[in-house]
């Protein structure tokens, strides 16, 4: 294998980067358009993080004392677009965009003008997000969810360039999905069968099919949206005729799925992380891949779990009670799974593995509490409360987020040709893990005692909490920047990586040199 | 030194006061005060421990691995990466777990659906941002605002004890009935929820939801709007009185009687004063939360009244905006809102307040015959 990357090492004389701008400008180089999806998903994390600084400095006392109602409800609304579409999804094409040639053996992605293209609408699309903090009326200002009619009739002006926004984004997601199926399907290497393929690369394949499924339906909804506001249709307004369920129906079919996207990927990672740094086998790889395919199918069903309290059937209730208590049990077995290829195995704690572990936990954490909230009578009291709030940021933070962090400093090396520096990274898990657990475990508490979420000022009985919660995500949004330190640090230097830095890893990508070339694979790699 | 440490403290306990006053570290979801609460609590434990059991096996077997079995020279790990038999034992056993879950949580809902044979009727209207109690079959209904002050959000006096859950008329029930609430709203989507009672149901313009409770126990009982309604969804409490049978009844007598008057006031010839004293105190209640106390509004959502075309030229305009709001836009129609009394008194006290002096007044006779001619 060696002998065919050293092929490839030559080639770079002839096919090297192009220099200045114009090389990312113009790029169809899956590794540059990798890394530029990792920038820009880093930048839009700290840009969507200080807004969630400004709601914490907001809640950490009674009172309103440093923004006013509206701004804090742009701030909420801003805060969830920018983290969900802007930060955890590019992040995820980042790393497909990097590793799934590298893990089948291809020489790039399947469609690479289209691959640079999906990227550079992003930043296009969320300059327009963005701009609307600065018009008149100011940014949206109903959620991230923006329920009808809130969103329409009472929409702020700006929610028109806020559609538009999200379709860009849904373009650039599908473009992105296409080219991840595409990739996977035609252009794995001789004898890497489906069921011989890495595990990141089927989370990637399944949700890749997600997004090709839901993207159009939040494009319409969306669609619905602007006909209303700008043309006179009547899709959400009962005054019209329209039916402001049908938008909840509409938005949760695409948010749901939205959800495993968000998750999936992270699943993927993790069944390679965990392995590595025990040193033996997944446990039950078959049985991953079933699990992955049988949450993305029950992910279509369980939509109205997220609507229990607007008035649905009692029989529809009960079907998306059921359904959503069953995802459990492919969740379930994905868990045991990995406790299961930990035990009996030979650990040792980098950090990647400390955010694996971390994941595994604090994620089951957040299926714990999910699985209550699919009890309907049980979730009349925990919804729209901060149990709600504290149950996504579990999934989300500690899943979605740890996930790439574990990701991110697990290919460090195989990306930047260096080994990162490992006390600062353990300082950096440490750090986030205990800000994380300050700032969303109390959550918990303040919802089961009667919080709602999205208010600006509460009462006094929930002060406590409030103030913990806060401190906890001062702290784990102040150590984000240790993240960036340790990043270019291990961009410009530090001990020389070798091929496979990891001894229990497995899998192509580390039978290419360290930093991986600009090109790779030109000829397949044979897989036994 | 002792000094600065002092004055630290004192600091300190100055920024922590109104968490110190109200010290409250509630950890868990309380039974609440009717049957229904108590079965979603129960519920609620029992899914938890089933949780916590489930959590300390899983984690155990893993803290196990993490301490026993790091890497250590000479160590080998083992070779295992499947178990058929396993594999299917920790597929049939959640299935089993959830389905004894689903058992009770299915009877709970079933009961919680069952609006039928209701002694007592209330339609429940979110409105931006407050919530009106309609006692359809007594024929009187009013608005619940909140009675917090801007003083004390904006921190500027001390914060009462049921800082931003007091309103000014709470909603009133009588002890041991079945209270059906028939829920919907006028505008957005809000949610109507008391957690004591186990009651959570939206609000949604263009339908009715319904839903029932009986309380057990007289008391007075707190909750919040849920679904986010625009600026101040956070100031829109739900506040109900519980009362044994006789008091609401007499209650009931009042509220009527109340309603009575205020339809007769419409006959009364009204002055000036009169007419700006009482629209003060509407404008207040009704408008102020969006078009400000001063009338500066909150542009462009929220036009100013002060010095406005609106409020200084064609009465009649003037008129048809407060009775039939603006569609497509966040006015709403006050017509049915508010008494013909009540809009008299705002269109002329905003007519003439904040140096719109135009010095005219419409009278309540005025806008029932407007209303009445449409």
């Amino acid at each position: 294998m060696s002998a065919v990357a050293g092929t490839h090492a030559q080639d770079d004389h002839h096919h090297g980067p192009a220099k200045g701008i114009t090389r990312w400008l113009l790029t169809t180089n899956h590794k540059d358009i990798g890394s530029m999806y990792l920038i820009f998903s880093f930048t839009m994390f700290l840009l969507g993080g200080a807004m969630a600084m400004v709601i914490r400095a907001e809640l950490f006392q009674p009172g309103l004392q440093i923004v006013e109602p509206e701004f804090f409800n742009q701030m909420t609304t801003m805060h969830g677009l920018i983290m969900v579409f802007g930060a955890v999804m590019p992040a995820f094409v980042g790393l497909a965009n990097w590793m799934i040639p590298l893990m089948v053996g291809a020489p790039d992605m399947a469609l690479p003008r289209m691959n640079n293209w999906s990227f550079w609408l992003l930043p296009c699309a969320f300059l327009i997000l963005v701009s609307t903090l600065f018009m008149e009326g100011g940014a949206p200002n109903f959620g991230w969810t923006f329920y009808a009619p809130l969103s329409t009739t009472y929409g702020p002006p700006s929610t028109t360039f806020f559609i538009f926004a999200v379709h860009i984004m849904g373009v650039s997601s599908i473009m992105g999905a296409i080219n991840v199926i595409a990739t996977i399907l035609n252009m794995r290497a001789p004898g890497m069968t489906l069921m011989k393929m890495p595990l990141f690369v089927w989370t990637w394949l399944i949700t890749a099919f997600l997004l090709i499924a839901v993207m159009p339906v939040l494009a319409g909804v969306v669609t619905m949206m602007l006909m209303d506001i700008n043309f006179g249709t009547s899709f959400f307004d009962a005054s019209g005729g329209g039916d402001p369920v049908l938008f909840q129906h509409v938005f949760w079919f695409f948010g749901h799925p939205e959800v495993y996207i968000m998750i999936l990927p992270a699943f993927g990672a993790v069944s390679h992380i965990i392995p590595a740094f025990s040193r033996k086998r997944l446990f039950g790889y078959a049985s991953m891949v079933y699990a992955v395919g049988a949450i993305a199918l029950l992910s279509f069903v369980v939509w109205a779990h997220h609507m229990f309290t607007v008035g649905i059937p009692i029989a529809g209730q009960l079907f998306f009670m059921y359904a959503t208590m069953l995802i459990a049990v492919p969740t379930g077995v994905k868990v045991f799974n990995w406790v299961a290829t930990m035990f009996r195995g030979s650990l040792t704690f980098e950090a990647p593995m400390l955010f694996a572990v971390a994941f595994v936990i604090l994620f089951t954490i957040g299926g714990f509490s999910g699985l209550m909230l699919a009890i309907a009578p049980a979730d009349f009291q925990y919804h729209d409360t901060y149990f709600v709030v504290a149950h996504f940021h579990y999934v989300l933070v500690p899943g979605a987020i740890f996930g790439i962090f574990a990701s991110a400093y697990f290919w460090l090396p195989k990306w930047t040709g260096h080994m990162y520096d490992e006390t600062l990274a353990k300082t950096h898990f440490w750090l986030s893990f205990v800000g994380m657990n300050l700032a969303f475990f109390p959550m918990h508490f303040l919802g089961l005692a009667g919080m709602p979420r999205r208010i600006p000022d509460y009462a006094l009985q929930f002060a406590d909490f409030n103030m913990v919660s806060s401190i906890g995500a001062f702290m784990f949004g102040a150590t984000q920047i240790l993240f960036l330190v340790i990043v270019v640090k291990c961009v410009r230097g530090g001990e020389k990586a070798s091929a496979k830095p990891w001894d229990g890893a497995e899998g192509l990508e580390w039978t290419v040199p360290s930093p991986a070339p600009y090109h790779t694979f030109a000829t397949p790699p044979e897989v036994k | 030194m002792r000094v600065h440490a002092k004055r630290a403290g004192v600091l300190l306990g100055g920024l922590m006061a109104p968490a110190l006053s109200m010290a409250d570290w509630t950890l868990n979801m309380s039974p609440g005060v009717t049957g229904t609460s108590n079965d979603i609590f129960s519920l609620h434990m029992t899914i938890l421990w089933i949780c916590v059991v489930i959590g300390i096996v899983v984690f155990g077997v893993m803290f196990w691995s993490i301490f026993a079995h790091r890497k250590s020279p000479g160590r080998k790990p083992a070779n295992f990466h499947e178990n058929t038999l396993v594999e299917i034992l920790w597929t049939i056993i959640p299935l089993i777990i959830l389905v004894v879950m689903a058992i009770p949580a299915t009877a709970t809902l079933v009961d919680m659906y069952d609006t039928t044979e209701a002694d007592i009727d209330i339609k429940v209207t979110g409105y931006q941002w407050r919530w009106k109690y309609d006692y359809i079959d007594e024929e009187f209904g009013y608005f619940s605002t909140m009675s917090t002050s801007k003083d004390e959000i904006y921190n500027r006096t001390r914060k009462s004890e049921n800082y931003l859950l007091d309103v000014d008329n709470p909603m009133v029930v009588p002890v041991g009935a079945k209270v059906r609430l028939l829920l919907t709203a006028n505008d957005v989507i809000h949610s109507w929820w008391v957690p004591a009672f186990g009651i959570k149901k939206d609000a949604i313009p263009g339908f009715i939801n319904e839903t029932w409770t009986r309380v057990d126990e007289p008391g007075i009982y707190r909750g919040q709007c849920t679904e986010l309604c625009g600026k101040d969804h956070g100031f829109m409490p739900v506040v109900v009185k519980a009362v044994p049978q006789d008091e609401y009844d007499a209650w009931v007598a009042e509220q009527k009687e109340a309603a009575q008057r205020e339809r007769e006031l419409t006959q009364k010839d009204w002055t000036m004063e009169e007419l700006m004293e009482r629209g003060e105190k509407a404008y207040a209640t009704a408008c102020a939360s969006c078009h400000q106390a001063d009338g500066s509004g909150a542009p462009p959502a929220f036009p100013a009244l002060k010095g406005s075309q609106i409020a200084l030229e064609d009465m009649d305009a003037h008129l048809d905006v407060v009775v039939n709001g603006v569609s497509g836009t966040a006015m709403q129609a006050f017509g049915d809102q508010l008494s013909e009394v009540d809009l008299a008194a705002v269109i002329t006290y905003e007519r003439n307040a904040w140096g719109n002096n135009t010095g005219e007044m419409i009278t309540p006779k005025e806008v029932f015959e407007y209303k009445n001619q449409e």
